[in-house]
């Protein structure tokens, strides 16, 4: 479970994050969503250790997150974005990221599962440079999934993937779901997450507005889609913010 | 651990373009300058010249863009089980040995071949001296200006200053202040400037007063040349150490 209590971060004069708190436990898919600039991508940096919050703690079953590197050993980081060593073939990047992880006291067990349904072993000599944005995402997706992670963070995992391999992905952290590992996700393309989310963390100006299982909201409001569904709940809050906050 | 990232960083860059263009530029300029004048000591002090002029520049720029370029990569790896310190310094020994194993190809070929004496081995010493400084100068420029663009500027900017205009001050000073003994001052001042340290510290070893320049004739009165070559390698010390250190703990609170 990670356990967030009163993380603030401020950027300057602009607050990303505003006394967060929110508790995820294992087992479960939470979808992080909210307006742009809510707060989402802040978070899960802190949770990564690339951001350093100015206050509050930040714990995975009990370990801090915020006081030594060796607990994000636990965790696996799919970006938005991916851009490697340029002359780094693929096979490197998977080695030179092992060696950290096993020097940092890893799992020893590895899952290769990904890399076999993405065929990456045929491209295992490409230099990374050669790869198009789709294939590195790919090799992106990999590396998260590869050390067994008990979370897994994925940030936008669909953006500029074919739709067969959005189907292995999905397939993949449904998967790793029902093993029980904690999964968070952002996204902007909100039906691809349909299937595999679990629950809704809700952020507005670096507050947690609500964290809700799906079922609940989707039962509440009779939107089927979770796209529909998260467009009127913005909606909501622009024109009545002193919505009463769900327990 | 800190291996394990130079391994990697010093593999990518020594497979790019720039890694040997920088080698060939060298060996050209090496192998060109002691064929032409055909008196080695002449062809080692032009040598001189080009690599206090080069290898600054070469280390400040491209240090920087490889910072930048390996920004995604940086927030990645920093998501691992890794402390920061480990990862920046990884980082700039990867950077620092790809570039001085570039110069030691380019540079230490010619001189192998043309000029092995004292004098030789002294500017090997000071290009790889001056390579550990100007990456650790542009790290620390890199880790504290968002701005990629900003960046470059920086690294540019330093390297004007530190190559040409630093120069031009110091003779300013002096010219001003000429009824007045300035010996003693210009040696503080020689401590100023990494690329003025590095030549004084090869020129001390040679035999050419004429080409020493105030500061080297100076120190050699003073000092004499051993005290001299300690005093100029110990300050080129601190410029390795103390922009590198700055820069690691700016990192370390760093927002990625």
């Amino acid at each position: 479970m990670i356990a967030a209590t009163g993380i603030s971060k401020s950027f300057g004069r602009v607050r990303a994050l505003d006394e967060f708190t929110v508790k995820m436990p294992a087992g479960r898919a939470f979808s992080l969503i909210g307006p742009n600039g809510s707060g989402k991508t802040t978070f899960l940096k802190c949770l990564l250790g690339t951001v350093i919050p100015d206050r509050g703690t930040l714990t995975l079953d009990g370990h801090d997150l915020l006081a030594s590197p060796e607990p994000r050993g636990r965790i696996g980081y799919m970006p938005q974005i991916g851009r490697y060593p340029d002359n780094l073939r693929v096979g490197q990047i998977f080695e030179m990221l092992t060696e950290i992880r096993d020097a940092g006291g890893g799992a020893p067990r590895r899952d290769t599962e990904l890399i076999e349904a993405f065929d990456i072993e045929k491209i295992a000599q490409k230099p990374m440079r050669t790869l198009s944005g789709g294939t590195r995402q790919k090799v992106s997706a990999c590396v998260a999934f590869l050390f067994n992670p008990d979370v897994l963070v994925l940030d936008e995992p669909t953006a500029g993937l074919d739709p067969v391999s959005v189907e292995i992905l999905k397939e993949k952290v449904l998967a790793e779901r029902k093993r029980g590992k904690l999964i968070l996700l952002t996204s902007h393309i909100l039906s691809d997450l349909d299937e595999i989310t679990t629950d809704v963390l809700f952020l507005i100006e670096g507050r947690l507005r609500f964290s809700r299982p799906l079922d609940e909201l989707r039962a509440e409001s009779g939107e089927e889609k979770l796209g529909r569904l998260i467009a009127r709940i913005m909606l909501e809050e622009a024109h009545s913010p002193s919505l009463d906050p769900a327990p | 651990m800190i291996i394990r990232i130079v391994k990697y960083v010093l593999s990518d860059i020594l497979r790019g373009r720039v890694a040997i263009a920088y080698t060939l530029f060298l060996l050209a300029a090496g192998f060109g300058l002691f064929n032409l004048g055909g008196d080695v000591d002449k062809g080692l002090v032009s040598i001189l010249s080009v690599v206090l002029m080069i290898v600054p520049l070469t280390s400040l720029v491209f240090a920087t863009i490889h910072y930048y370029n390996s920004y995604e990569f940086i927030e990645l790896l920093s998501a691992q089980p890794i402390r920061r310190h480990t990862l920046l310094l990884g980082q700039y020994l990867g950077v620092a040995a790809a570039l001085g194993t570039a110069f030691f190809v380019g540079v230490g070929l010619p001189i192998l071949l043309y000029a092995r004496t004292s004098v030789g081995g002294c500017i090997l010493a000071a290009g790889l001296l001056l390579t550990l400084v100007f990456v650790a100068i542009a790290f620390l420029g890199a880790v504290s200006t968002r701005d990629k663009a900003r960046g470059m500027g920086v690294a540019l900017l330093l390297w004007l200053f530190f190559a040409l205009l630093f120069d031009g001050i110091l003779l300013f000073i002096v010219f001003t202040f000429q009824d007045y003994p300035m010996e003693k001052a210009a040696i503080g001042l020689v401590a100023l400037n990494p690329i003025d340290l590095a030549r004084t510290f090869v020129l001390l070893q040679m035999d050419v007063s004429a080409l020493m320049g105030m500061t080297g004739a100076v120190m050699r009165d003073f000092l004499g040349s051993g005290a001299g070559i300690a005093y100029t390698l110990g300050v080129l010390m601190a410029w390795i150490s103390v922009p590198l250190t700055l820069a690691l703990r700016a990192f370390k609170r760093k927002d990625l």
